[in-house]
C-alpha cells in the first residue's frame, strides 16, 4: 500500500532525470589496475576478476546515482566486495556468478556488455530484472552504509555530522531559515 | 555508592527492566524506602559514551537479540529481524526517545464506549480514567520537566518546526507549537538546557532530555535502597506452591545463572520481552504461561499507526539542526469519524541524519527516483505521524516454535497486520502532511512507511475483569498478587499520544500502590 502510494506521489511531481547518461569513464590497464577518469582514482582487484570489479563500480553507481559524487566513493565500496571475496568463497561466487548472469542478460538484450550500455535507463532495466536476487541485494544493502555512512560524502549532501563537540546548533543556525 | 542486596534476600522488590517504566518504578520505590533490585539486560553506558553517530549508537545500544516477524506490515519485509527499534541498556528506551510528553485525551481511556464495535478490533475501556490519572500526570510532568507544564517555557522552534508552523497556519490548523517535551528549556533538576544538538535518538549529549539513566536511577541509588544490576538477562520467574512469585532466574554478563529471591516482582521489559518472559515462565500450575489464565498475554500487540512525510524545497532547511521532535500539530488527534476512521493522530517534527534517511526514507528503494531525493537532503523537512491503532487479538508476541536464544529459550515472533482503520488513518495523515508542506512550496513530498516499532504496547493489557486482560488497574496481574507489570504492555488501548508520559505516570502510581500494599502486608 505505502509503496504504491509512494510511487504515485513521486511520479506526480516528475522531476526525475530518468534518461541521464552516467557511464563511468574508467579503463582496466594491462597490469590489472582500474583507473578512473583523468587518473582521479585507481583500484586493483585482488580476488575478483578485473572486469567484475569494474562492472560492479558501474552497477553501484546505477543503484544509487549521485552526479555530485566522485566515482571513487563507489569504487571504495566495491573494494570491500573484493576483500570479502578474498575471505569467503561464498561471497566470491555470489559476485562472480551474479556478474556472469548480468553480462549474459546485457548481451542478450542489448548485444553489449553491461559497461558498454550507454544509457542509465537501459542498464537499470537489467538491474530491475535481478533486484530480488541475493547478488543485487548484497550490493544494494552494502551501498546504504558504504555510501551514506561515509563521512567524506556528508558535506556534499549538506549533512553536518556530529554537532555536540561544537556546542550544538544553539548559536550555529538551528533556526536560521530565512526564506519562509 | 550503590547498595548491594544478597541473592537470598527475599524482602526485595525485583524490577525487570530500567526504562521509562522500570527505571521510574525502581527509583520511586527506593525513595519510599522499599528495598529494590533492578535487573537490566543491557549494559550501563553514561552520557560521555554517547556519540552523534546514528549507526554507531544503533550498534551500541539497540536491542538486537534475535527476533522474527510475520504479518502484512512492511517492517516484516524490510527489517524482518528487527520488529522494534528499542534500547537494551540501563535507561532502556529513555536513552533513545525523542521526549514528547503528552497526556491522553479523556475519551482515549474509554474507546470501546466512544468508538463502539469496530469489526476486527478487540477494543476495551481502560479500568481507569483521565480524572484518576490527572494528579499522576501532573507529578510525572513536574518530575520530567515537561515544557508547557508547571510554568516551564516551551523550547524554541528550529528550522524544521518553522516550516511545519507555516504550513499549519496556511492550512488553518489551530494547535501547532514546539511541543510538550521532557527536554529542559532552561536548567532544571541539576541538568542544563537544550543546546539544539540534534541526534536526540542517539542519547542526549547535554542530558537536557529526561532519561531514567541519569534523571532517576542515581537518585534511587543515593537512598541506599536501590541496586541496579546491568548485563542481567532474566530468563524465568519462579513461583512457590501457593502460586505467588518467589524468585527470578537470570544470566549475568558471563552467562552464569543466578537466582534472586523476591517479595514482589515487577516486569518492565517492553511489550515484546515482557510477555515473552511470562510465556517462558510456564509451569505445571500455570501451563499457558505465568499470569495468563485469560489467554491474553502477548495478544493485542499495538505499535501505533505511524508513518512519516518528508518534503524537499527549493531552498535549504537543515532540518537536522536542533531538537528532533520539538514541533507538533495536534488538530488531527481528535476523534472525528467524518474523516473515515475512529481515533486520531499527532503530527510531530522529525529528522534523520543522512545515514538513517537513506535506510528509512523508502526501505529497499533504489535508482534515481530515490537518490535524487537524498541529493536534496539539506533542503528537506520532515514530520512523523503517530496515531491510535486498533488492538487486534491476532496481532501478538508468541514464542517461536523452534528458534532458541543463547540460553535455550524460545525467541519471540512479532506478528502484525494493519487494521483497515490504521490504513485509513495513515492515508489521511499522508495527505494532510503533504498538504502542510505543499502549502509552503514543497517541490516533492514523500509518504514514508513506518519504521521498526518504537512504541510497543498492549501485550499485557489492563482490564477490569480478569477474563479480558492480564493486569488490573494497578498493573497487578489478575492471577498472581505479588506480580506486577510496569511498562507500556499494560496499555488497554494506545491513544494517539507518544506513550512515555503515561508509562511514567502509571509507574509512579504503581509505586505508591506497591509500597502501600507492602506496608499493609497484603503482598
Amino acid at each position: 500500500m505505502e509503496n504504491k502510494e509512494n510511487q504515485n506521489k513521486v511520479s506526480r511531481r516528475n522531476l526525475i532525470k530518468a534518461g541521464s547518461k552516467t557511464l563511468i569513464v574508467m579503463s582496466v590497464l594491462p597490469t590489472g589496475i582500474i583507473v578512473g577518469k583523468e587518473k582521479a582514482w585507481a583500484a586493483k582487484a585482488k580476488s575478483l576478476k578485473n572486469d567484475t570489479f569494474a562492472t560492479l563500480i558501474q552497477v553501484s553507481r546505477d543503484i544509487y546515482p549521485h552526479d555530485k559524487l566522485d566515482d571513487k566513493y563507489y569504487a571504495n565500496v566495491v573494494a570491500g566486495f573484493d576483500a570479502a571475496a578474498g575471505k569467503s568463497k561464498a561471497d566470491k561466487d555470489l559476485f562472480e556468478n551474479g556478474l556472469v548472469g548480468l553480462q549474459q542478460a546485457s548481451i542478450g538484450k542489448y548485444n553489449k556488455k553491461y559497461r558498454d550500455v550507454g544509457w542509465e535507463t537501459q542498464r537499470v532495466q537489467l538491474l530491475r530484472d535481478i533486484e530480488k536476487t541475493a547478488f543485487f541485494q548484497k550490493i544494494r544493502g552494502t551501498l546504504i552504509t558504504g555510501i551514506y555512512n561515509n563521512q567524506e560524502v556528508w558535506p556534499l549532501f549538506g549533512f553536518e555530522g556530529e554537532s555536540s563537540p561544537m556546542g550544538g546548533y544553539l548559536n550555529r543556525g538551528f533556526d536560521d531559515i530565512s526564506w519562509l | 555508592m550503590s547498595k548491594k542486596f544478597g541473592l537470598n534476600d527475599d524482602g526485595v522488590v525485583v524490577v525487570i527492566g530500567s526504562g521509562a517504566g522500570g527505571g521510574t518504578l525502581g527509583t520511586e520505590l527506593a525513595l519510599k524506602g522499599v528495598k529494590t533490585v533492578i535487573l537490566e539486560a543491557g549494559s550501563r553506558h553514561e552520557v560521555p559514551d554517547f556519540k552523534n553517530d546514528e549507526w554507531g549508537m544503533f550498534g551500541k545500544i539497540s536491542w538486537l537479540d534475535k527476533r522474527t516477524t510475520s504479518g502484512d506490515w512492511r517492517v516484516a519485509r524490510d527489517f524482518s529481524g528487527l520488529p522494534a527499534w528499542i534500547v537494551k541498556a540501563v535507561g532502556g528506551s529513555t536513552i533513545h526517545w525523542a521526549g514528547a510528553s503528552l497526556r491522553f485525551q479523556k475519551h482515549e481511556f474509554k474507546v470501546k464506549t466512544h468508538y463502539g464495535n469496530i469489526p476486527g478490533a478487540n477494543l476495551l475501556d481502560w479500568p481507569i480514567d483521565l480524572k484518576e490519572m490527572e494528579p499522576w500526570y501532573s507529578k510525572a510532568e513536574d518530575r520530567m520537566g515537561v515544557t508547557r507544564t508547571h510554568g516551564i517555557p516551551g523550547l524554541p522552534g528550529n528550522n524544521n518546526f518553522k516550516i511545519m508552523k507555516k504550513g499549519a497556519d496556511n492550512l488553518g490548523y489551530k494547535h501547532c507549537h514546539t511541543g510538550r517535551m521532557a527536554i529542559n528549556s532552561k536548567p532544571r533538576d541539576g541538568r542544563g538546557s537544550c543546546l539544539q544538538i540534534g541526534f536526540c535518538f542517539q542519547g542526549c549529549k547535554s542530558a537536557a532530555k529526561w532519561s531514567t539513566l541519569y534523571s532517576e536511577i542515581p537518585k534511587g541509588e543515593a537512598t541506599g535502597n536501590l541496586e541496579v544490576r546491568p548485563n542481567s538477562q532474566v530468563l524465568r520467574i519462579n513461583h512457590d506452591k501457593y502460586g505467588k512469585v518467589s524468585s527470578v532466574l537470570y544470566a549475568d554478563k558471563s552467562g552464569n545463572k543466578k537466582l534472586q529471591k523476591a517479595r514482589v516482582v515487577c516486569v518492565a521489559g517492553n511489550s515484546i520481552e515482557s510477555p515473552r518472559l511470562l510465556l517462558n515462565s510456564s509451569s505445571s500450575k500455570f501451563p499457558d504461561g505465568l499470569a495468563n489464565s485469560s489467554g491474553q498475554v502477548g495478544k493485542n500487540y499495538m505499535r501505533h499507526m505511524t508513518g512519516s512525510v518528508y518534503a524537499t524545497f527549493d531552498k535549504p532547511v537543515n532540518m537536522h539542526r536542533g531538537t528532533t521532535m520539538a514541533g507538533i500539530i495536534t488538530d488531527e488527534s481528535r476523534h472525528d469519524t467524518s474523516r473515515g476512521f475512529v481515533g486520531g493522530y499527532e503530527m510531530e517534527t522529525l529528522s534523520l541524519g543522512l545515514p538513517f534517511m537513506s535506510a528509512f526514507l523508502d526501505p529497499g528503494a533504489w535508482g534515481r527516483e530515490f537518490s535524487s531525493a537524498l541529493d536534496m537532503y539539506n533542503h528537506m523537512a520532515g514530520m512523523w505521524l503517530v496515531g491510535e491503532d486498533m488492538p487486534q487479538e491476532s496481532n501478538n508476541i508468541s514464542l517461536h516454535p523452534t528458534e532458541k536464544d543463547q540460553y535455550g529459550l524460545a525467541i519471540p515472533n512479532v506478528h502484525f497486520d494493519d487494521h483497515p482503520n490504521d490504513i485509513a488513518m495513515r492515508n489521511h495523515g499522508y495527505k494532510q502532511g503533504a498538504a502542510v508542506y505543499d502549502s509552503v512550496g514543497a517541490v516533492r513530498t514523500f509518504p514514508t512507511p513506518p519504521y521498526p516499532s518504537t512504541h510497543n504496547l498492549g501485550t499485557n493489557r489492563m482490564s477490569a475483569k480478569a477474563r479480558d486482560g492480564v493486569v488490573n488497574k494497578w498493573g497487578q496481574t489478575h492471577d498472581v498478587k505479588n506480580l506486577f507489570v510496569s511498562d507500556g504492555s499494560v496499555f488497554t488501548t494506545g491513544a494517539s499520544e507518544n506513550p512515555t508520559l503515561t508509562i511514567v505516570s502509571l509507574a509512579l502510581r504503581q509505586a505508591d500502590r506497591i509500597a502501600s500494599e507492602m506496608s499493609k502486608k497484603n503482598i
